[in-house]
């Protein structure tokens, strides 16, 4: 009995870490969706981007962890503000689909692009932490797991704070409610919206460079199912929904780790998206979402 | 009663038969190399594909991202009919396509209360459980792949092509195809004036799964070997950008569309590092300029042919 709670409770250490990294990535899928109403797919691969500059930062700059954080997050706030000025820009008044079909060729451009550059050869994360490990009442946290949570927690409260208490901040929920109304009022509405790529694109490098660390080992097509899976972790909670993201994707990150830890690791990717499935018929705007009526 | 032998049919049918006849010939004397056939084959697989698309994301205005999860259980269910139960190669491509249009119709009923983007990632979703339900099926042969003899020729694909394009473009043009369209250009106007949108949205869903279905049984039956890798996301992708690339909404922009992406993929395939690079970059450039497709909404017609004051002509939709 007592080792089945603790295989569940490492399960959920296990889970949260996962969790984190898909919440960070969920988070930009989110405020990009807020504000333009695009889908933005190439939103994984500028994680992948962030990976890769992390691991340049720390093989050959030889940075300490922190240092190459920011400069990975610096480098992806830049190519977001880039991709969005050169790409989505000019569509910004297309219809949806256009933009989604550009969105999806900007992703396979930074896939093939990436792989022309770097080549498909799979590259190792060098060693970034200590191999240690605590053990509280059973549960082992390796310290890379407790680096992450920390990582995300504390990103995701700056930009909780960016968001609801800065002019900027302001400024941004003023565009993502009324972009007209918005621009009326004085405010620069493509600046904004650039700003938001950059803190999207931001968070997207963290979390690359965090999974790399977790996972080891980086490749210019790992950002696909990890963006796949942070798209589903934003509708789950209500996409344009910031607090909505990041508990979506703590879900998505549990429940991955739980029908792992069943045994069942080959239905992991199926499981989530039928709960997917599931949560939107029963709430078709996602767990957070406000049901909107719809007026003629 | 309709005039079916009008000019613009006649004409429609005098060149299918004559692009049937030259490439037939070109088969039988052995004078096109293999790379062209397999290329031609595709071509009508996914005009297939992408009309079948087209009517539910063009012409019904929904939003499905799903669409090789439909063509995977097509391919599937005539793999196991043919090899596993030694079915003939029609029987198991209309089991193929039916089974194809029941997980439609499965997959609709709920999800279509959805509305835009919640429609598309929940169609995502199906697709990808599809695949992840076929590679863990041991008697498919899981990641490995499920071998079968290639069964499918040049007549089988581009028959099945012109059939499926008819039999799409006419329900089009039916009242269903028009109540499709009202949906389209405003749900509520529609469900006001006395449209079931429900009913109408599930069956362009269900024959849009059913052609899909069948497109999959037609690849399956060509390619030797199906597996769920094949049908990814990335092939809904795919399907979805013909359609978009072609014209959102017209049935012969979704044809020029599917023909366009096929040859230049298969034009880029001597350089596969730089294969998909030039494809985004031409997608990218695409939209930016003409966000609407080749084709737009409009459709290319024969109207040239047509008699002035020729009314039966004069029908299109």
């Amino acid at each position: 009995m007592d080792s089945i709670i603790t295989q569940i409770l490492q399960q959920l250490v296990n889970g949260l870490s996962l969790g984190s990294i898909y919440a960070l990535i969920a988070l930009g899928y989110t405020m990009v969706y807020g504000i333009i109403k695009l889908i933005n797919f190439a939103h994984g691969d500028i994680m992948m981007v962030g990976a890769y500059s992390g691991w340049f930062a720390i093989t050959v700059l030889h940075l300490p962890f922190l240092p190459a954080l920011l400069f990975s997050m610096v480098c992806c706030a830049l190519l977001g503000v880039l991709i969005e000025r050169i790409a989505y820009k000019p569509l910004r008044n297309a219809s949806r689909i256009a933009a989604l079909i550009t969105a999806i060729g900007v992703s396979l451009f930074l896939e093939y692009g990436g792989m022309l550059l770097v080549t498909a050869q799979v590259r190792t994360y060098p060693p970034v932490f200590p191999e240690t490990m605590y053990v509280v009442g059973g549960v082992y946290f390796k310290y890379g797991d407790i680096v992450m949570l920390v990582t995300s927690v504390v990103l995701m409260s700056l930009l909780h704070f960016t968001v609801q208490y800065t002019k900027v901040g302001k400024a941004m929920r003023a565009v993502s409610f009324d972009q007209e109304a918005a621009l009326l009022m004085g405010i620069n509405t493509n600046n904004i919206i650039s700003f938001t790529f950059a803190i999207g694109s931001a968070l997207a490098a963290a979390a690359g460079v965090l999974m790399g660390v977790y996972f080891n080992t980086i490749d210019p097509l790992m950002g696909i199912i990890p963006g796949l899976k942070a798209f589903v972790a934003a509708v789950l909670g209500g996409i344009g929904i910031i607090p909505g993201a990041m508990v979506g994707g703590l879900m998505l990150g549990l429940v991955e780790s739980i029908v792992s830890g069943l045994g069942a690791s080959t239905w992991r990717d199926a499981v989530a998206f039928l709960i997917l499935i599931l949560v939107l018929i029963i709430k078709p705007s996602g767990l957070f979402g406000k049901n909107v009526r719809e007026k003629v | 009663m309709r005039n079916w032998f009008n000019r613009k049919n006649i004409a429609t049918l005098l060149g299918l038969v004559l692009l049937y006849a030259v490439v037939q010939g070109l088969i039988v004397f052995d004078i096109m190399p293999a790379f062209y056939k397999l290329t031609l084959i595709l071509v009508c697989i996914y005009i297939i594909l992408s009309t079948s698309l087209n009517l539910i994301n063009g012409i019904t205005g929904q939003f499905s991202i799903g669409h090789a999860g439909f063509m995977a259980v097509g391919a599937y269910v005539s793999a196991i009919v043919i090899v596993i139960m030694h079915g003939s190669l029609p029987l198991g491509l209309l089991a193929g396509a039916v089974a194809s249009a029941l997980a439609g119709l499965l997959v609709g009923l709920p999800t279509l209360r959805l509305n835009g983007d919640y429609l598309a990632i929940a169609t995502l979703g199906f697709g990808e459980i599809v695949r992840i339900v076929f590679l863990n099926m041991d008697l498919v042969g899981g990641a490995a792949g499920f071998t079968l003899p290639s069964k499918i020729t040049w007549t089988w694909a581009f028959g099945l092509m012109v059939v499926s394009v008819i039999l799409i473009k006419n329900f089009v043009g039916s009242t269903h195809g028009r109540a499709c369209i009202s949906i389209r250009e405003n749900e509520i106007a529609a469900e006001s004036m006395g449209i079931n949108t429900t009913k109408y949205k599930v069956m362009a869903f269900t024959i849009g799964a059913f052609f899909a279905g069948l497109a999959g049984g037609i690849y399956a039956n060509y390619m030797y070997i199906i597996q769920p890798g094949t049908f990814s996301f990335l092939k809904s992708f795919d399907i979805l950008v013909m359609v978009v690339l072609g014209g959102l909404g017209s049935i012969s922009g979704g044809i020029v569309g599917a023909i366009v992406y096929t040859v230049i993929s298969a034009l880029l395939a001597g350089i596969p590092e730089w294969r998909l690079v030039i494809t985004a970059v031409f997608l990218i450039v695409m939209m930016i300029f003409r966000p609407t497709g080749i084709m737009g909404t409009k459709e290319f017609s024969l109207g040239f042919l047509r008699k002035k004051g020729d009314k039966n002509a004069a029908s299109k939709n």
